[in-house]
């Protein structure tokens, strides 16, 4: 199945549902992201401790270390998605707790999931998403995304006949739909091919040159290695070492999680 | 609010259109209820008295919670519950959508089985349409509405299919009470018009309460 309608100006139809949103809302801006001391507890186990950094607009932050050191709940917290136990978020001068409808008109998340329904085709996926974030024109908005994802001939295909790097595709045009400010991604790269490997970070460098501000949790420290202006290194819900504008990122893990040179 | 739980009612049900999975499960098993309990207590053609307003109660709270577990085992399974939850829409729209979708979900169920039951059990059902509606609807709405945020708040549990039905169970029985005695109010020979509004208004109390109890505490309940 292919459709040829042309996508008419998404660019105007989210500008012009944020200025809408922003009346709703109050203005919301912010241009860095600070966490500051934060701590989460799910009883008594901690999953993030005392953890603090901060990213400006134009950067991507990298969130490092192994399975169970904390990047999903840090990830969940800066998404809105869970409240800090002690420590603070702040959004610009507006912290995580207040304003949070707002906030999430701002933030865009790839999850490990794909928050996809494989029941309904990428154009439904995309043009109920882009409702949900009251993009005015969200059907014609859908259709530039998947135009963006080269998915385009297969828009009205359903989710569940694609690949997973396909899923990924359409899953990146819906954390992207309404253009966040703050972009959030888990494990994006996981089971993608070289080629949409490769397309993901030219998408995330030309988010960064649009300003965005983008923290990424990945295991992949190849790739993380020439993209990421910052990296901090988690274990055991620890922060236990920070960098800016990294290189050496293997020999610098191994040291600081293992102990050795 | 009513914009996006419209949205979500709607994408629910495209959904369910193409999947089937909880209409035909859940209608396939309030069948089977109706038609054991048929076996167990129609004797040579004749039905215990005021058994049917029972049994249409009992399938109704057995397939209600087959479909609120199926409802928000769907959003678990690719994690769009929290694609919902990250939206910058009020959550409590997140939670009325979902709500009607269990309820249209219901009444389709409903529909099969009121002139089954009606049939098997020999019970005039059908007598008082409007009341039997208005009972139905309300009663609906209250077991859903209580199980819809119950089911929501379970979802990341690991023995939801368990605790479900024990928290719900117990908090809906005022709900199971009510729509029982207003339905057999409608099977007596003789209207019986003030028992019947005064289990309805009961109903309507109800959802009044959970409704609004859901809509305010399904923002906090979500986020932690």
């Amino acid at each position: 199945m292919s459709s040829t309608k042309p996508a008419p100006a998404p660019k105007e139809a989210v500008r012009a549902s944020r200025r809408e949103r922003g009346r709703e809302h109050g203005s919301v801006t912010f241009d860095r992201v600070s966490v500051d001391d934060v701590s989460r507890h799910f009883g008594r186990r901690r999953a993030v401790s005392r953890v603090t950094f901060t990213v400006a607009r134009g950067q991507i932050l990298g969130l490092l270390g192994p399975n169970g050191a904390g990047k999903s709940t840090l990830l969940a917290m800066l998404g809105t998605l869970l409240r800090p136990t002690s420590g603070s978020i702040r959004f610009g001068a507006l912290d995580v707790t207040t304003g949070s409808e707002a906030l999430r008109a701002l933030i865009g998340v790839l999850g490990h999931d794909l928050f996809l329904y494989p029941e309904l085709t990428a154009r439904e996926n995309l043009t109920f998403f882009a409702s949900l974030y009251g993009i005015a024109d969200a059907p014609g908005v859908a259709s530039g995304a998947l135009e963006r994802a080269a998915l385009i001939d297969r828009a009205d295909d359903l989710v569940s006949s694609f690949s997973r790097g396909m899923r990924q595709r359409v899953a990146l045009e819906r954390a992207l739909i309404h253009q966040p400010r703050l972009v959030l991604l888990d494990e994006p790269f996981t089971g993608l091919d070289d080629a949409s490997t490769a397309a993901l970070v030219t998408r995330l460098k030309r988010l960064r040159e649009e300003g965005a501000i983008v923290v990424l949790a990945t295991h992949d420290l190849d790739l993380a290695e020439g993209l990421l202006d910052e990296a901090v290194f988690l274990r055991d819900g620890r922060m236990v070492h920070s960098m800016t504008r990294p290189d050496a990122l293997r020999s610098t893990y191994r040291s600081v999680m293992t102990g050795q040179p | 609010m009513i914009r996006l739980a419209w949205l979500i009612l709607r994408k629910d049900l495209t959904v369910e259109v193409r999947s089937g999975e909880i209409a035909y499960t859940t209608l396939f098993f309030a069948v089977t209820c109706v038609l054991v309990f048929a076996f167990a207590l129609v004797r040579e053609g004749r039905p215990p008295e005021d058994g049917a307003a029972g049994i249409l109660w009992i399938a109704i709270a057995f397939a209600g919670n087959l479909a609120l577990g199926r409802a928000f085992e769907r959003e678990r399974q690719a994690e769009t519950l929290r694609a919902l939850l990250l939206a910058p829409t009020p959550r409590p729209a997140v939670y009325l959508g979902k709500l009607l979708g269990i309820v249209v979900l219901l009444a389709g169920t409903e529909a099969i089985l009121v002139p089954l039951i009606a049939l098997l059990f020999q019970a005039q059902l059908l007598a008082h349409p409007f009341w039997l509606s208005a009972i139905l609807a309300a009663g609906t709405i209250g077991f859903a509405a209580v199980g819809t945020l119950f089911a929501a708040m379970l979802v990341r549990a690991r023995s939801r299919d368990v605790l479900l039905p024990v928290l719900l169970y117990p908090i809906t029985v005022p709900v199971i009470i009510a729509g029982v005695r207003g339905t057999a109010a409608l099977l007596q020979p003789q209207f019986e018009g003030d028992i019947v509004r005064f289990w309805f208004a009961l109903l309507i109390a109800f959802d009044a309460v959970f409704v609004t109890l859901s809509l305010w505490t399904f923002e906090s309940v979500m986020t932690d």
